[in-house]
């Protein structure tokens, strides 16, 4: 399929906002889920019902056999040596607060450290803080530098200081406000010398990258299915299993216990069933099958050579803005290669980006504009808010000229 | 003119602007001429805080009337807070209190004052009342 072909399997960009068809921009929040996926929601929503792994009748087989299908599909998708290292909840910011608690309860006692990175999601942020809090253990920042690179040399010295090691390292596979990939297998590799364990926020990289767990060594890898064209609502926790295994449960309910009693106690079920209380969100989790599947159909070449080009014309473009200063520049930063993906935040000198993302929007384009659940980032580059434009698959190099055309009447306007 | 006649006002200029990108363009000039807060007041104890725009808020009084003066760092907002600061500006904190907001709606700005909007207008308008709600309570100065 070509990029055409690929935008006609998704009957959301085919639609018309204020009488504008719709150029759709804000792929980092959320992007549009294709025909395959919707396909699957409308099925089971209309007839394929059942609650799953509990009861012997048709539907709840079905919908089982759908979920359990969803996982393996998962499993191979990121590589996971086993599917007991797949653990569905609703998204990302879901299975980083499972992680706070659960590894936080397990392992980090008072006085412990825990790493975060000042390029960070709050989701990758706020529950490590209250970890922290519950635990007693202390929060301690890897700093970016100006350009959003992260230098190796400032980790080391994190992670050389007397005494125990950290806990544990989080770090973003591929800042939302920056769009470059941090050269995560060496930060990795440092981490682990140091016998660090990482969770890795993939909630944009695996939009972007082929990602191998095992190849990549992470311990924790975690990212939402709403990014990746599945249903809203979804996400997956990988974890590799002897950490898992170890972990006490986060949330207590039906289908992640092995047995209850009020007498003796209540012993918990296996992996991955211990981390997945309640009734999953099993048409949700089907969907989210599709949509890797969807997703695997696709020449990755394509698709690379597709975001490539958007990501090299687009970088020009916006750098021949008269007062534009974009954010997450491709480079070499301290002997690393920082790739982008087509994510772009600016400023723009003379025009507030709430403004323009307002303007724009009534021109049919929805950009975004504001902090972008990054402040501590944005803190560090001196701003308030920034205007993020973000591109999937299957956005065209003409509505990457439209926009550009459009952000430059806006401008004449503000200015 | 009392407050509900400026807001009647307003619902009038703005019925002569027909589409989007005139009312926002209208929104940027009444935003432009708005004179900007001095440095000194734009302290943090006046800054309404937004994830989309900041607004500040001044606010004195005189022979019982209160008299506000705000800015924002984005020009659209600027402008729709011209608006309040023109209409509630100059009355008394009953007026203040007695009055209401309808005429935001009239004008199809009323998802800008939505609570998740997070732009500080709604943040603003709140602090105006509270100014007008504890100025009722205490003594005239």
């Amino acid at each position: 399929m070509n990029i055409s072909q690929i935008r006609d399997q998704f009957p959301a960009l085919q639609q018309k906002v204020y009488g504008k068809p719709l150029v759709y921009l804000d792929n980092s929040a959320t992007t549009q889920k294709p025909e395959q996926v919707l396909q699957v929601l409308r099925e089971m929503n209309a007839g394929i019902n059942g609650n799953i792994h509990r009861a012997v009748h048709y539907l709840s087989v079905e919908c089982t056999e759908r979920y359990d299908k969803a996982r393996k599909t998962i499993r191979d998708f990121i590589n996971a040596a086993s599917e007991n290292e797949v653990i569905f909840t609703s998204g990302t910011t879901a299975s980083l607060n499972l992680l706070a608690f659960s590894f936080g309860q397990t392992y980090v006692r008072p006085g412990d450290r825990i790493i975060i990175t000042r390029t960070e999601h709050h989701s990758n942020i706020v529950p490590w803080q209250m970890m922290c809090q519950r635990a007693g253990a202390l929060l301690e920042v890897w700093e970016m530098d100006q350009t959003g690179a992260l230098d190796p040399k400032k980790l080391e010295q994190i992670l050389d200081k007397p005494g125990d090691p950290p806990k544990l390292l989080a770090i973003t596979h591929i800042s939302n406000v920056l769009g470059i990939v941090n050269p995560l297998a060496e930060i990795i590799r440092i981490a682990h010398f140091y016998q660090v364990p990482v969770v890795v926020d993939g909630a944009q990289g695996i939009v972007h990258q082929k990602v191998d767990v095992q190849k990549l060594d992470a311990d924790f890898y975690v990212f939402s299915g709403h990014k990746l064209y599945g249903p809203t609502g979804t996400g997956i926790l990988y974890g590799k299993e002897k950490f898992l295994e170890e972990m006490v449960p986060w949330q207590g309910g039906g289908d992640m216990i092995e047995s209850v009693s009020l007498e003796k106690g209540t012993t918990y079920a296996k992996l991955p069933l211990k981390f997945e209380a309640g009734t999953a969100n099993f048409t949700g989790v089907a969907g989210l099958g599709a949509a890797v599947e969807f997703v695997q159909s696709l020449d990755n070449g394509t698709i690379e050579e597709h975001e490539k080009t958007i990501t090299e014309k687009a970088i020009k473009l916006l750098q021949e803005i008269d007062g534009c200063t974009l954010y997450g520049i491709p480079g070499t930063y301290y002997g690393q290669v920082y790739d982008k993906i087509p994510v772009f935040s600016m400023s723009i000198e003379g025009a507030h980006p709430s403004d323009i993302a307002m303007m724009l929007d009534k021109m049919g384009i929805a950009a975004r504009s504001g902090m972008l659940c990054a402040e501590p980032l944005l803190a560090r580059l001196n701003l308030t808010s920034v205007l993020r434009a973000s591109f999937a698959l299957y956005n065209t190099m003409e509505e990457l000229e439209f926009f550009v055309d459009s952000l430059k009447k806006v401008l004449k306007i503000l200015r | 003119m009392t407050i509900p006649e400026k807001q009647q006002k307003i619902v009038e200029e703005f019925s002569f602007l027909e589409d989007w990108m005139d009312k926002y363009e209208y929104l940027i000039e009444l935003g432009k001429n708005l004179p900007p807060l001095e440095e000194g007041s734009k302290q943090e104890k006046n800054l309404i805080k937004g994830c989309q725009s900041r607004v500040w808020l001044d606010v004195s009084r005189e022979d019982g009337k209160l008299y506000f003066k705000a800015d924002s760092d984005a020009l659209i907002t600027k402008g729709i807070i011209s608006l309040l600061v023109h209409v509630f500006s100059g009355h008394t904190p009953v007026e203040i209190l007695e009055s209401n907001m309808d005429f935001i709606e009239k004008i199809g700005l009323k998802d800008h004052l939505s609570p998740t909007r997070a732009n500080g207008l709604l943040s603003m308008i709140q602090q105006i009342r509270m100014y007008a709600f504890v100025a009722n309570t205490e003594k005239p100065s």
